[in-house]
């Protein structure tokens, strides 16, 4: 790392204190009122709250379809980053750029979108319904829609570090007499694996606070198929702000955890691609 | 850089070479097959559906949706709160990148990790601290009652949501970005006499413009999507505080489907005009990397011959 004692550029102070100012009273501020309305709830009214059954039926929606989302993108996401990296084929770039529509459509939008498509009547509905599947109003729905989601995250992640892959290296590997599907999985394999697994940190990440794209597909039954957002947003609705700021307060615990592993994660990565 | 190489290297490379660290034109093909299939399933579909739905009812029913009071109103809105919450994000985000890439000090890691914090956040906790600040049973709610400024349900506060969640975008662009360039070029500046801002327009703007470009484009978007934390302070007042992908969302739960698509179809352009700029952006700086590095691969190439 570069160390500087003194640096000769300007602006040192002007843009610090821009950026605390900033940080403080539009992030921080309104961050903390959380765990200061929290912290008005005594200790048994908040473990009532958030032990509550359907807060837990909700807990185990969201976590639940966020990580079979993350884990059927990480397969995916993969597959698509090394086509996209190793592969020559007509429209490649085109297919590049499409990969993140997620990041650029409305969640709103997406949501409609994917429920009228797997709708009993809908494009794919229509297919599935016939032998008995139902993706729309069901925990699959929600999936569906975390998927679509989450998939750039994944392949942005992987693609790069890929790309950096020396090619010397899998030659030594097959001059050493591996075969192809050893070289991947000996050489290929553990060199993408931090990528993927904050790929699919990631991924999860972003699922577990998803509210716009589910929340029309999800067909939100108390129990079954309500997410945690969803919830949330009933509570405040009803001016149930004491119950909304505690499952609240669970839900940012979680994505602090989260948001923590995947700095570690990269940190540790980046560790190792310097030596 | 390295793909070129690597694909150079294909090419030129004897085919025993080219075999050995490739796979068989079989298992290729399959795999391209198979990532292809799930693109369009996951992607295409869904793209091509809005535009199918939006056209169903006709041409003029497209047009009286979009041209539809409450739905000019919101997009008037959404134009509103975007061209609001971009500009601050973009103040923002080049005093943090400046701060963070041009200077050491303690906590600066801690300071990346808190720009981040937006992204960590659920959109719907993103709207709901603010009701709970600015709410009529939040922290300043009475006063504000009492001072009749209302927040929460209103116009302010569907701008200060979107600004929260639209904070890290710019930052995180330039951050990266303005490490790599480092501190050479403006030290320089600052010796020959140019001034602090005469430096920053004339050095660090012109290296930096393409990331800047692509933050904001991001930006942007998500300013003009943001749907979950907009959900929660609007209150959904059509003709006040109703943007597009509210409508989108009220429209459809009347059971106004093609309407809803309608409307659903100008951000799904607008998504795509996002990404084209993008790529666009993205093939940009590409090549300006490449004429930056090619003086080296000159040197490189002559000491390869010598």
């Amino acid at each position: 790392m570069r160390r500087t004692a003194r640096s000769v550029l300007p602006g040192f102070g002007l843009s610090l204190g821009i950026t605390c100012t900033y940080l403080s009273l539009m992030v921080l501020l309104p961050l903390a009122t959380v765990f200061g309305r929290t912290a008005q709830l005594t200790w048994p009214a908040f473990w009532a709250t958030v032990s509550d059954p359907r807060v837990v039926a909700s807990y185990r929606v969201t976590f639940g379809a966020s990580f079979v989302a993350a884990l059927i993108n990480t397969v995916f996401g993969l597959l698509v980053a090394w086509v996209l990296v190793r592969y020559r084929f007509p429209g490649k770039r085109l297919v590049d750029a499409m990969v993140d529509l997620p990041f650029a459509l409305p969640t709103a939008v997406a949501g409609i979108a994917l429920t009228t498509l797997y709708a009993s009547n809908g494009w794919i509905g229509g297919f599935l319904d016939p032998l008995g599947v139902k993706v729309s109003y069901t925990w699959l729905g929600i999936t569906v829609a975390l998927i679509f989601i989450g998939l750039p995250f994944v392949v942005r992640t992987v693609q790069p570090v890929l790309d950096d892959l020396e090619v010397e290296v899998e030659e030594a590997a097959a001059s050493l007499g591996a075969r192809r599907w050893q070289t991947f999985t000996r050489v290929v394999f553990p060199t993408v694996a931090p990528a993927l697994l904050t790929g699919f940190a990631l991924a999860f990440a972003r699922a577990i606070g998803e509210y716009g794209s589910v929340v029309f597909i999800s067909g939100n039954m108390p129990m079954k198929t309500e997410i945690v957002p969803l919830l949330i947003i009933t509570k405040l609705e009803q001016y149930d702000y004491p119950g909304a700021t505690a499952v609240a307060l669970v839900m940012l615990l979680a994505s602090f955890v989260l948001l923590l592993s995947i700095n570690l994660l990269q940190w540790a990565a980046r560790r190792r691609a310097a030596v | 850089m390295t793909t070129v190489a690597a694909a150079t290297h294909a090419t030129t490379a004897p085919r025993a070479v080219t075999r050995a660290t490739g796979e068989s034109p079989a298992v290729r093909w399959t795999l391209t097959a198979i990532a292809l299939v799930f693109l369009a399933l996951t992607l295409l579909l869904p793209l091509a559906l809005v535009f199918h739905q939006a056209f169903s009812k006709g041409l003029t029913a497209y047009q009286e949706a979009i041209t539809d009071p409450d739905a000019l109103s919101a997009a008037r809105l959404t134009l509103l709160v975007a061209s609001i919450a971009v500009p601050i994000n973009l103040v923002f985000g080049v005093a943090a990148a400046w701060c963070i890439s041009k200077f050491t000090f303690p906590g600066r890691n801690l300071l990346i990790t808190l720009i981040d914090l937006p992204f960590a956040v659920s959109p719907v906790i993103s709207g709901m601290i603010f009701v709970l600040l600015f709410g009529a049973h939040g922290w300043v709610g009475p006063w504000l009652v009492e001072h009749d400024i209302k927040i929460i349900f209103a116009v302010p506060g569907i701008v200060l949501a979107t600004t929260f969640v639209t904070a890290p975008f710019v930052a995180r662009e330039l951050i990266p970005l303005m490490q790599e360039q480092g501190t050479e070029e403006e030290e320089a500046a600052i010796v020959l006499g140019a001034r602090g801002w005469q430096t920053f327009w004339r050095v660090t703007l012109p290296n930096i413009k393409w990331g800047l470009l692509y933050g904001l484009i991001l930006c942007n978007a998500r300013a003009m999507g943001e749907f979950g934390a907009v959900s929660v302070v609007s209150g959904h007042i059509r003709g006040e505080t109703n943007t597009l992908p509210l409508h989108v969302e009220i429209l459809y739960n009347e059971y106004a489907f093609a309407a809803s698509f309608a409307v659903a179809s100008v951000l799904t352009l607008l998504a795509l005009v996002t990404l084209s700029l993008k790529t666009l952006v993205e093939w940009r700086q590409r090549r300006a990397d490449a004429e930056a590095d090619a003086p080296d691969d000159d040197i490189s190439q002559q000491r390869m011959a010598a």
